[in-house]
């Protein structure tokens, strides 16, 4: 049973039910082939931080209107405005690219890695590189991150970690241990004495084994220091790698 | 009398059973026969990792050695899913680690997989041989270190574009120098350089290496050096192909490439410069597999090239391919059997206007053996896909993508009705469909009526009501995986064939009709199935009418999954609410 004979009572909302491309409540210009679903936004449209927000590009957003019922069963369907499509070739020689032109999530269907690859290859040519520079991961900069190469004794490789994703020590020690616990047996258990400013030392340690790590890490000056006696923003700056010991 | 036969008997004729699909008819005929064949399964696919929980299938395998594991719905390579949806290889390799220590095998499929994962796999499994990991994420080459230092008999480590984060080419130098087994290599997704010394350390030390596939940063003149090493190689995966050789170089790397008398395969191709295409001259010959979806070639370079590969089978290239280097492919590339033709531009405004459907007819027309199609095109014809669907009954799979939404047939303005119809009547069959272009109930009442064998079907855009979905989920008797996004229905057709869904493995619909209210009648329904919704909007307080964003329906043995993040909702969540609940809380 075709929903087409609903076709004359939803003529009002032809306007609404409209599938189209652009801001909500702008007209589209020449393009009469705009049949794009629109949703109507039930929700609220708070400045909050969406999981989706940036799928959608700009204030562009899908709504739809299902016709005048929202019931459940009647299966009512936004009744498509079934205008003879333009074609391609005319489209392209009227007006150019729509003033806002809204980026559709997922179309055309090409894999985020394919569409990486092609746009960075697109720069290397504008830029005139034929070979990537590789980062200089260990450069330390304000702006740049902050790779420091972290080692374990007795384990059988070594991390890195960007020092300025952590804010305080307690940050960075409850990711060490997280990412070397898989280095002790059993259960962490942690004593901390916490200072003013978050930790003095930092141990970790091992309950089943009882051994005790410390955390050192390498200076400027090619100095060996404890980590946790200096201020945080003076630590990062000054540290080249990290090194956590056995105390003994 | 008893004709059953001994178990030691049953276990030898079984250990002649390869594919997992006669295997899975053969559990089904007996309990003997069940318990028989679940002892001497070595391979596992659970193609989806929902469907089931690691403890019950390595219970049902305790001989399993191989496992391979799907996680996020298809659609997830579009950006359709949500970070953090799931997906998460940790529980599976936890149990594993306990209950099949001597797993050799694991193949990840849109799964996140954390170096936490890596590292127990790599502390683990003694026996561990191969790490193969498609379009997954949630990584570091930290990672990488950890196995690359502890599998001593590694053969196999492929990583198929996935996204890791690159701390570094250091990785490689991890692999100890007793290593000697590596059969396969593939870092081609990752960003910065490796070290060329470590590289050919390792591949001196690998008699056996018969796949390399090297990232980006691989210059053309470390690849003369690595091709001399392994002039063995089955598959190559070249690095970018673009750096500025004086002739001395060249003429070594042509040699190079003439010495790889077994090379079946070749990609990478990145950024490759028209005057080294000839370098490849010698090994087309014998190529059975070619990827130039990332070498921006021309047309006429392209057709050079094409034109010497008289056994290619499979053939990935972009729209800078044309109509005219389609036409030399169907002349030269009489084996052929699949075709990928990607956009060279990401809008329908950059695509290459010289591409059209008349490139596919000409391949459709001239390769016998053509059975599996995906071709990007900024429009197409009900004539075009009538001619392909009469040319090429023997298609298996076509996934045609006419990248302007709701664009008709060029010529005559009409919907791709016709054509659709031609195509699933044609070619009998038919396993996997990938619908574009405009199109009515109709299409879906001729896919529904005669795509009998269809297993996978995928649509955007398309559809006028409920019938749509009601004809497919009624008629394709085969369909597994279904996926929709951008239609226009609502509930109807989905109640109605709720039955269906238990047949199925997956139903994925996004920016479609389907209310909350059927979302939950469908849940209490149907307590098999698993019905996800994924909406950023709280759920809790919806009015049963309104529309949700996204829905992801599969059935299930595992019941509902504990790892669902906040903006995942099924019925587990809120159990006690009813259908006619309206109040708001």
């Amino acid at each position: 049973m075709s929903d087409k004979n609903k076709t004359s009572d939803d003529a009002l909302n032809f306007k609404a039910t409209e599938l189209r491309l652009g801001l909500p409540g702008s007209e589209s210009p020449e393009r009469v082939d705009q049949r794009f679903l629109t949703l109507k936004n039930l929700c609220p449209v708070s400045g909050a931080k969406r999981v989706f927000s940036n799928a959608i590009n700009g204030s562009n957003k899908w709504v739809f209107s299902p016709g005048s019922t929202t019931d459940v069963n009647s299966g009512s369907v936004p009744v498509k405005d079934h205008k003879p499509g333009v074609s391609v070739k005319e489209k392209k020689s009227s007006a150019a690219a729509p003033a806002s032109k809204a980026q559709v999530v997922g179309w055309p269907p090409i894999r985020s890695f394919r569409k990486n690859t092609m746009a960075s290859s697109q720069s290397q040519k504008q830029g005139g590189n034929t070979n990537p520079e590789t980062e200089e991961k260990a450069k330390s900069g304000p702006e740049t991150c902050l790779y420091v190469k972290v080692s374990m004794e007795g384990a059988p490789y070594l991390r890195k970690i960007d020092l300025k994703t952590y804010k305080s020590y307690v940050e960075l020690s409850s990711a060490l241990e997280k990412m070397f616990s898989c280095f002790t047996i059993g259960p962490f258990g942690s004593h901390r004495r916490c200072g003013r400013d978050g930790l003095n030392e930092s141990r970790l340690t091992n309950l089943l084994s009882g051994s005790v790590y410390v955390v050192t890490y390498e200076d400027k000056d090619s100095d060996w220091m404890l980590v946790g006696d200096v201020p945080w923003e003076m630590f990062i700056c000054s540290c080249k790698k990290l090194r956590i010991m056995k105390s003994s | 009398m008893d004709l059953r036969l001994p178990s030691k008997v049953l276990e030898h004729i079984f250990s002649f059973v390869d594919s997992n699909e006669d295997r899975n008819s053969v559990s089904l005929v007996c309990k003997s026969w069940f318990e028989t064949e679940r002892l001497t399964r070595k391979r596992v696919f659970v193609r989806n990792c929902y469907a089931v929980t690691p403890a019950a299938v390595a219970r049902r395998f305790p001989e399993m050695r191989s496992l391979t594991l799907k996680g996020k719905p298809h659609f997830a390579d579009y950006n359709l899913v949500p970070d953090g949806w799931g997906g998460y290889a940790w529980p599976w390799i936890e149990a594993m680690a306990e209950k099949s220590p001597a797993l050799e095998e694991l193949r990840l499929k849109r799964m996140v997989v954390t170096d936490e994962c890596l590292e127990k796999i790599a502390a683990s499994f003694k026996e561990f041989k191969a790490l193969v990991l498609t379009s997954c994420e949630g990584f570091s080459t930290d990672g990488l270190a950890a196995i690359a230092v502890a599998c001593r008999n590694l053969r196999e480590l492929e990583l198929r574009e996935c996204i890791v984060e690159d701390l570094g080419g250091d990785w490689l130098s991890y692999f100890p120098e007793t290593l000697t087994s590596l059969v396969s290599l593939d870092f081609s997704c990752l960003d910065s350089e490796v070290k060329l010394s470590d590289l050919e350390l390792l591949v001196s030390r690998s008699p056996n290496l018969k796949s390399l596939k090297l990232n980006r940063d691989v210059s053309l003149d470390a690849l003369g050096s690595l091709l001399r090493l392994a002039p063995q190689l089955v598959e190559l995966g070249t690095g970018s192909f673009s750096d500025k050789l004086d002739q001395e170089a060249v003429s070594k790397l042509s040699q190079a490439f003439t010495e790889l008398k077994e090379l079946k395969s070749l990609s990478g191709l990145w950024d490759v410069l028209p005057e080294y295409i000839p370098l490849l001259y010698s090994v087309c010959p014998g190529l059975t597999s070619l990827n130039l979806s990332y070498a921006t070639v021309q047309m006429p370079d392209l057709v050079e090239l094409l034109s010497r590969c008289s056994n290619l089978q499979k053939l990935w290239v972009m729209d800078l391919i044309e109509d005219k280097g389609l036409e030399a492919v169907a002349s030269s590339c009489k084996e052929l059997r699949e075709l990928r033709v990607f956009p060279s531009g990401a809008d329908v405004d950059e695509t290459n206007v010289a591409l059209t459907e008349q490139g596919l007819v000409s391949v459709s027309e001239a390769c016998p053996n053509l059975e599996s199609v995906l071709y990007f095109c900024a429009q197409f014809t009900n004539e075009a896909l009538v001619t392909i669907a009469r040319n090429r009954p023997n298609l298996k799979c076509v996934r045609l993508c006419v990248m302007e939404p709701f664009a008709p047939d060029h010529k005559t303005q009409q919907p791709l009705d016709e054509g659709f119809k031609a195509i699933v009547e044609g070619c009998k069959g038919l396993q996997r469909l990938s619908v574009s272009g405009l199109l009515t109930d109709k299409a879906f009442e001729y896919i529904g009526t005669h795509g009998k064998k269809l297993r996978m079907l995928s649509i955007a855009f398309a559809g006028d009501s409920d019938l749509m979905l009601h004809h497919l989920l009624s008629g394709c008797e085969s369909l597994n995986k279904l996926e929709i996004r951008d239609c226009p229905f609502g509930d109807t057709a989905l109640l109605e064939n709720a039955a269906k869904l238990e047949t199925m493995r997956s139903l994925w619909m996004s920016s479609c009709g389907v209310s909350f209210g059927a979302c939950k009648l469908l849940s209490q329904k149907m307590p098999k199935l698993n019905v996800e919704v994924i909406d950023e909007h709280p759920l809790k307080t919806r009015p049963d009418s309104s529309p949700v964003e996204k829905i992801y329906i599969y059935r299930t043995l595992a019941g509902p999954r504990l790892d669902m993040p906040e903006f995942v909702w099924t019925i587990h969540k809120n159990p006690e609410i009813g259908v006619s609940n309206l109040a708001i809380e």
